[in-house]
């Protein structure tokens, strides 16, 4: 019952009329970002991030929540009707959707994306309320070297599941860990990898990395392909509106993939992509008209969809709880947790619940706000999507560099921005997954501070971290992720399906 | 190398060499650091080098298997990249830092935004610059004084 009483005070929180124009804001400009051909939500919420500096801690949470799912409703939009999937968990929304836009069926695959996601999204924010305390209960019990092997476990899940190789995933991991070191060492003192400069001092900001990564390798990408990526817009035909057969053919894809979506999403090891894949493949299988699926089916778009935004939702327990990010998109929430001085895990429960239950509390709110509006305002949001190119990507730029400036007004925070946007283009240019890279960055000090402060413990004894179960279970997690394509490989001598790429 | 029939039929990736070798790059940079680090006295069971050292062994190990993956695979065709458009957004976003000091947030931004413009091949710049100058200016105006954000001044900004 406490759950629910804190809820109910998180509600109260979140719906002061401040709080709701917050809410509101945040669905609007995190629908508007994310609708745009080529953003996904974890750009979106980057780009925004400033916007939010100047709001208390409350505040600026409760309109993270709303851009955050407002990006992603953004980016299935733009996935349905112009086949540009701004990120890889909306890529199986795209293959259906889009091609039932084409058939002029682009208004119920919007409406049964926009509903399952409203379903899926309520359905996985209760189960968040319902597991956050009790996974709470558990994280307290570990020690520092069982959340250095949480992390390892987070660091080989998101490289091995992302990409087109293990190779690759983890060589952006690394490039993100090396990135990390930069700045003063808090246990030391001592300044690394920064050659005198003093605004390496401080380290690499998160959100610099993936507004640079992100954006400016998005752009450059797009530029230097020239005339091969030319997209068509598909028109929304018809009625927005289900009908009878629509509604009775999605219901059970939307149960079942947030039934999917939001365990796989709050394991540790996360991700949203899975889910998607495993919920398309399930629901070919279960329809009655398989011939359908890869010509616009229903189901596929709304299974897919529901598992992706239940997975969004499923995402926030290892990073509320554990402080764990496991995807590009919540490590720049930690990001911007971090900003506020607040470090999400177990302890945020008792020092900060107004926050935290609020920031539960207003994902409700934004989700019922997204449903609301976003169906009559589709035509709106399909004017952003016909912006021509030149001054989309110009527009995208200027807003990047602004983020930047306004985070630090300096100089070289711009050449950095330069410099990882470049990283950005190559990374994309030779197929190398760009969420590692983020993940490595937030999540390098902290596995760090947690594998010293257990060193310091054993006195310099490295058998310590060896010696729990927890830890052990977590560290045979990690080497089955690592390896399980091998095995796989070893024992049907058939290549394991891997997730598609990140962007 | 001794088999005639695999450098004939199967050439090695080049870019998978150059991404090996600068993983080796950074290797050597992260390793050379935490070498520096290590012969620095530290008061706790692990210094600061510890970690650095890990990371650096990792980059090693990562750009051997990166250059064994470039033989193995041989070359991958990849379509050709335009240098020209590139040219004109990198120009945008080195400009913008050149311009920053002296003419202020609006028109080193306007600049920025003109130049990607012509790379994405929409012209004319100066038309563009203008449009984006004013743009800027509009955002400047919201931002710092609706957010209080401090961006650089320059002689449009000071007029306000």
């Amino acid at each position: 019952m406490d759950t629910f009483a804190a809820l109910a005070q998180g509600l109260m929180i979140a719906l002061q009329p401040m709080n709701l124009v917050f809410a509101f804001v945040g669905v609007m400009l995190g629908t508007a970002v994310g609708v745009l051909p080529g953003i996904g939500p974890a750009l979106t919420v980057a780009l925004l991030l400033p916007v939010t500096f100047k709001l208390d801690p409350a505040g600026s949470l409760i309109m993270f929540a709303g851009i955050y799912y407002g990006g992603m409703y953004g980016g299935s939009t733009a996935s349905i009707l112009l086949n540009t999937p701004g990120e890889s968990s909306s890529i199986v929304t795209a293959l259906e959707g889009n091609k039932m836009a084409r058939a002029g069926r682009g208004g119920p695959a919007l409406a049964t994306a926009a509903i399952g996601s409203f379903v899926a999204g309520t359905i996985a924010t209760i189960g968040l309320a319902l597991v956050a305390p009790t996974v709470v209960d558990i994280a307290i019990s570990f020690g520092p070297e069982d959340y250095f092997a949480l992390m390892v476990l987070a660091f080989t899940t998101v490289s091995a599941a992302f990409g087109s190789s293990v190779t690759r995933g983890l060589t952006s991991l690394f490039i993100g860990l090396a990135l990390g070191l930069i700045g003063i060492d808090l246990q030391s003192g001592q300044a690394r990898l920064s050659f005198s400069v003093p605004d390496l001092l401080d380290g690499v900001e998160v959100t610099t990395l993936a507004v640079a990564l992100f954006a400016i390798g998005e752009t450059l990408s797009v530029v230097a392909a020239g005339n091969r990526a030319e997209e068509t817009i598909e028109p929304v035909k018809g009625s927005v509106f289900m009908n009878k057969e629509d509604w009775r053919r999605s219901w059970k894809p939307w149960l079942r993939g947030t039934g999917l979506g939001f365990p796989i999403g709050a394991m540790p090891a996360g991700g949203a992509e899975i889910p998607t894949f495993l919920s398309y493949a399930l629901e070919k299988r279960l329809c009655k008209k398989p011939d359908e699926f890869g010509n616009g089916a229903i189901e596929g778009v709304a299974g897919p969809e529901a598992a992706n935004n239940a997975a969004a939702a499923g995402v926030l327990v290892p990073l509320l709880t554990l402080g764990l990010p496991t995807s590009a998109t919540a490590a720049i929430m930690l990001a911007g947790f971090q900003q506020y001085g607040l470090n999400p895990g177990p302890l945020l429960f008792t020092t900060n619940p107004e926050l935290v239950w609020g920031l539960i509390a207003s994902l409700f709110i934004a989700n019922a706000m997204l449903l609301i509006l976003n169906l009559p305002l589709v035509g709106m949001w399909v004017k952003l999507l016909a912006i021509p190119r030149p001054w989309l990507y110009g527009g995208i730029l200027v807003f990047a560099t602004l983020g930047t400036l306004g985070a630090n007004p300096s100089l070289v925070e711009l050449g950095m921005l330069l410099v990882f946007g470049l990283l950005g283009y190559v990374l994309r240019r030779y197929d190398y997954p760009i969420a590692p890279v983020v993940v490595g960055l937030i999540l390098g000090p902290l596995a760090e501070q947690q594998l010293r402060r257990a060193l310091a413990i054993s006195v310099g004894d490295p058998v310590v971290l060896f010696q729990s179960p927890i830890a052990l279970t977590l560290y045979a997690l990690s080497a089955l992720a690592l390896f399980g394509p091998l095995i796989y490989f070893l024992l049907t001598g058939r290549r394991a399906p891997v997730g598609g790429d990140e962007d | 190398m001794s088999d005639p029939r695999i450098t004939t039929t199967k050439r090695p990736d080049k870019a998978g060499f150059v991404i090996a070798f600068g993983l080796a790059a950074l290797a050597l940079v992260v390793g050379w650091d935490a070498w520096r680090l290590a012969s620095i006295n530290a008061h706790s069971a692990v210094g600061p080098a510890a970690f650095p050292t890990i990371i650096a062994a990792g980059l090693a190990l990562l750009s051997i298997a990166t250059a064994v993956e470039a033989i193995r695979q041989g070359a991958v065709e990849r379509p050709r990249d335009e240098i020209g458009p590139m040219a004109w957004v990198l120009a945008g976003l080195i400009g913008q830092i050149v311009l920053l000091p002296f003419l202020g947030f609006s028109i080193a931004t306007g600049w920025l935004f003109a130049a990607t413009a012509k790379g994405f091949g929409k012209g004319p710049v100066w038309a563009h610059l203008l449009a984006g100058t004013v743009l800027c200016f509009v955002i400047y105006v919201i931002f710092a004084k609706g957010l209080q954000l401090s961006l650089p001044q320059g002689p449009l900004e000071r007029l306000i």
